[in-house]
């Protein structure tokens, strides 16, 4: 029973944690039609602030302060690597996008010399908690809750705001946005700036429970919620985070189990047979193709 | 027009038995111990270049953006070091499963000695082709209806899976768990021994020209056959492709098998270069630096392929090693300079090409292109 | 009575609750030029559509040389929403897709040309030539098929001569003028060796003296390949000039069919179509 309730918390927790980057895959496949593979190395990089502010300035300062940087990164990214590739084929966006991956991981390789770095403890969520006789973090707890809070935030932000009806069109058709005077690169780099938010967001708590940071600490987490995005259904943002919980669900639940090494295997035969069988995901609107 | 045809395969042909001639030469001239970066980056070059060029004909020339490189040339890779490690040394090998479920050794099966090597070799190469397309023919039918990117971060799942499933300890007695394969025949097997155990002819890095070259070769040739031309076809407009009688999945599958084949014999002859088998070299990240050759050669060229592929490897692995040391000039640290700092510089460059020579080295030409009409469009320019 | 090449059998293809083509009932004998016209929009692509393969029809069937290539009966959710005629005559359902409708003998040309972009004019016609090769892959690689090739290449040099375009042969296929093109697109598809010709608007955008060289050139080509010939055109020139027979479709349904003299004087016709258009 305990040993049920440790992985249903961690998984929870994973899942929100998931969650909070999936939205920021879900948000630019659905407007630019791009899968951003940099996404999961701004996450990381998120982490790797983190670990390097708190080392000069105290806890309050840090983590606004990484919040501000990581949107940052995320908009000059999107300026330097994807705007200019606006009109070129779709595979040669993907490919840039590819690169900066590339880039950031060899950045923070360079960086840290290659050795794990120690992620702070962050008072009041780092803390122990005992849930139903189960010990754990604050963090799991307080996961859920801020991501229904951002989730509610957002989805307040995309429905009833003036930016988030422009981003409702770009998404829905990114020429005749355009044509109706809707500048899409304010648009696309809102877009960019809430999905860096969110990823920052996720990173203190993903590494407040997981504390190790390697360079390559972004790229599976960002594949996982990718496929979390894509199972909910891509551009939409609750199938992102319902998606996002049952990866994190099930990743828990296998690791728990004797199948721990297939746990990423699992991740992605979930995505084969969701793109062959079901494409749209849980909540995906069709999307038609203009022959 | 047939005439010049004809002529220019002779050039080509020439030079091409020119540089394998080189490479000899080399090999033998220089000492192999002082410059032991000149000859990994050329094998790895060799490697890279054939592999590239495999994943070059899929997304290059049928427009399919496939990220499942890595995953095919594990299989290869696996298969070639299953089916040639000596049976005398896989009790060592395989010391955590207590021995290999697989105990024969094909260069043993034919005979030993020269002729053994040579062809349980060849054999085992094409075997782990086989194996890697028959897996792609497996995954084709349903992956192959997906769109560019779907099928990209599908492919690039594929990989992943395939890596855990040769981890997985149960298979262990086959394909020795998370641990690697190793003493098996390598391209130093083929540097030819006196008696004595003495070097007297050094062939390491012709044969791995030598095999890579044939495969490049197979693949030009289908790609200038009717069947590539069809490829093509549906990389520039799929509706027309099949409105004029191309069969769009038969012909996808057919590109994607036959790549992932090479991808597979490819993965052998890295196996032969590192000396190992591993799955956890075969990672997304070795998918990527594949995808990058590629583009910095030129998405739809050959010998575009081939050139970046020697470029990227002399350059991460030997010409830009001044980045990673520290150094000091005059009693002067110079700045920047330490470990990883070499990676970093290299992304930069990629990060060049991607953004402002998207067209690569080559574009879409190949190298004898360019002697052909340098005259034309000098005049036209 | 003449031998039928093409026939269109109570066809409806009802996209959700949208019937784009009702009940839709055309022959075509070997050797004609037919004619499909209709305003924008009337579903004469959709028509073409469904015959080459590319739209599975809601109901009703297709038929190409005496032989049902096509047939299909509404299933699923359409069984509901189904708004034509004749649902229960069909049972079987055949959908083959547009490369096997291609490879049984018919060609096609596209509205907005569709050109191959990075190959040259003479690759572009020599790749239409693929379908009707017998190589496989291995003896096409390994160049076993030196023989099929070369009759290829001698095929379509002939082919590029007969429609004048043997001089630009190596020129990249967009680089040539839009007639050209056009008249490129027509050799291409005449290279997949065709019994049945279908033309997808082949005037639309060209000037009076290109449309004018492309009616003699069509009429040319039937003569000199035996074809038959089916079309969709807005140039009314071009249609009554050119066809022997012409059907009309509105709004989904066929309205009228004769022969040219006959459909410039229907009344519904000309209210429905050429009335409106008097520039035609």
């Amino acid at each position: 029973m305990q040993y049920a309730i440790s992985i249903l918390l961690s998984g929870v927790s994973l899942g929100g944690q998931y969650a909070l980057i999936a939205i920021g895959y879900t948000m630019v496949y659905g407007i630019l039609r791009l899968i951003n593979f940099a996404h999961g190395d701004v996450f990381m990089v998120a982490g790797l602030m983190m670990v390097y502010l708190t080392a000069s300035v105290p806890l309050a300062v840090s983590v606004p302060l990484v919040l501000v940087l990581t949107v940052l990164l995320g908009f000059i990214i999107e300026r330097a690597a994807y705007k200019p590739l606006r009109e070129a084929p779709r595979m040669s966006v993907m490919i840039s996008a590819i690169g900066v991956s590339y880039l950031l991981q060899n950045l923070a390789t360079y960086i840290t010399g290659g050795l794990p770095q120690m992620y702070p403890e962050i008072p009041g969520i780092s803390a122990t908690v005992s849930i139903a006789g189960v010990p754990t973090k604050w963090v799991t707890v307080v996961t859920p809750v801020l991501v229904l809070a951002l989730v509610l935030a957002l989805t307040q932000l995309i429905h009833h705001t003036k930016v988030g009806m422009a981003m409702r069109a770009v998404a829905k058709d990114f020429e005749t946005a355009q044509l109706m005077g809707i500048r899409i690169n304010a648009v696309i780099s809102t877009t960019f700036v809430i999905g860096s938010f969110l990823a920052a967001v996720g990173s203190v708590l993903y590494f407040t429970n997981y504390q190790s940071i390697v360079p390559l600490s972004g790229s599976l987490p960002g594949l996982r919620a990718f496929v979390a995005a894509v199972f909910g259904g891509i551009g939409s943002i609750p199938g992102a985070v319902v998606g996002a919980f049952i990866i994190g669900l099930s990743e828990s639940v296998i690791k728990g189990s004797s199948w721990s090494i297939f746990s990423d295997a699992f991740t992605f035969a979930l995505l084969i047979i969701i793109l062959v069988v079901k494409p749209t995901g849980l909540f995906g609107e069709k999307v038609t193709d203009k022959v | 027009m047939k005439k010049t045809t004809t002529k220019s395969t002779w050039m080509l042909l020439l030079s091409v038995a020119a540089l394998l001639a080189l490479v000899v030469v080399l090999e033998n001239v220089l000492d192999p111990n002082k410059n032991i970066m000149v000859f990994t980056a050329l094998k790895k070059g060799a490697v890279y270049a054939l592999v590239a060029v495999s994943m070059n004909l899929l997304n290059g020339f049928t427009g399919l953006f496939s990220l499942g490189q890595a995953g095919f040339m594990l299989l290869g890779a696996y298969t070639y070091a299953i089916l040639t490690i000596p049976t005398a040394q896989r009790d060592a090998v395989y010391y955590l499963y207590n021995g290999s479920a697989v105990n024969f050794s094909l260069p043993e099966l034919f005979g030993g000695g020269a002729f053994g090597l040579v062809l349980g070799v060849l054999l085992a190469l094409v075997l782990g082709g086989c194996v890697a397309a028959a897996v792609a023919w497996l995954i084709g039918l349903p992956v192959l209806r997906l769109k560019s990117d779907y099928l990209a971060i599908a492919t690039l799942g594929f990989g992943e899976i395939i890596r855990a499933v040769f981890q997985w300890d149960k298979l262990g007695p086959v394909t020795n768990g998370a641990n690697a394969l190793k003493n098996f025949p390598t391209f130093s097997n083929f540097n030819i021994q006196n008696a004595g155990g003495e070097v007297v002819l050094r062939l390491s890095t012709f044969v791995a020209f030598l095999l890579a070259g044939i495969c490049v070769a197979v693949i030009v040739l289908l790609i200038n056959s009717t069947y590539g031309r069809a490829f093509k076809a549906i990389r520039d407009d799929e509706v027309a492709a099949e409105a004029m009688g191309i069969n769009l999945s038969k012909h996808k599958r057919l590109a994607f098998v036959i790549s992932s084949f090479f991808a597979g014999v490819g993965g052998g002859m890295f196996a032969m270069f590192a000396n190992q088998a591993q799955a956890k070299t075969f990672t997304t990240a070795m998918t990527y630096e594949i995808l990058l050759i590629v583009v910095i050669g030129g998405i739809g060229s050959v010998s575009g392929s081939c050139l970046a592929a020697f470029l990227y490897v002399a350059a991460s692995e030997w010409w830009l090693r001044f980045l990673d040391a520290e150094t000091f000039i005059g009693g002067v640290k110079v700045p920047l300079l330490r470990n990883g700092f070499r990676m970093v510089v290299f992304s930069v460059v990629i990060m060049i090409v991607v953004l402002f020579f998207r067209r690569g080295i080559m574009g879409d030409r190949e190298l004898p292109d360019l002697f052909r009409r340098r005259g034309k469009e000098g005049a036209a320019k | 009575m003449s031998e039928s090449v093409l026939k269109v059998e109570n066809v409806t293809m009802q996209f959700g609750g949208v019937v784009a083509v009702d009940n839709l009932n055309l022959e075509v004998n070997k050797g004609e030029i037919v004619a499909l016209i209709g305003p924008n929009g009337a579903g004469k692509t959709t028509a073409f559509n469904v015959i080459t393969g590319v739209y599975q029809p809601t109901n009703g069937a297709v038929w190409f040389q005496g032989e049902k290539i096509v047939e299909n009966h509404p299933q699923g959710k359409m069984k509901q929403q189904y708004k034509g005629e004749h649902a229960g005559e069909y049972t079987q359902t055949l959908a083959p897709t547009p490369d096997k409708v291609t490879r049984l003998g018919m060609a096609r040309t596209f509205q907005n040309i569709r050109l191959w972009k990075s190959q040259t004019v003479f690759e572009n016609v020599l790749i239409a030539k693929h379908c009707r090769a017998t190589s496989n892959v291995f003896s096409a690689t390994f160049r076993l098929n030196r023989r099929e090739e070369a009759r290829q290449r001698e095929n379509v040099l002939e082919l590029l001569e007969t429609v004048g375009l043997a001089d630009v042969k190596d020129e990249l296929a967009t680089s040539l003028p839009y007639g050209k093109q056009r008249r490129l697109e027509i050799a291409r598809a005449l290279a997949a060796e065709p019994k049945l010709l279908l033309l997808d608007e082949p005037a639309a955008g060209m000037n009076p003296q290109e449309t004018e060289e492309l009616t003699d050139f069509i009429s040319e080509i039937r003569d000199r390949f035996r074809l038959t010939v089916f079309l969709i055109e807005h140039h009314m020139n071009l249609v009554m000039n050119i066809s022997e027979r012409i059907y009309v479709l509105d709004f989904g349904k066929l309205i009228a069919q004769g022969d040219p003299a006959a459909i410039q004087n229907d009344k519904r016709v000309i209210e429905a179509y050429l009335g409106v258009s008097e520039d035609a």
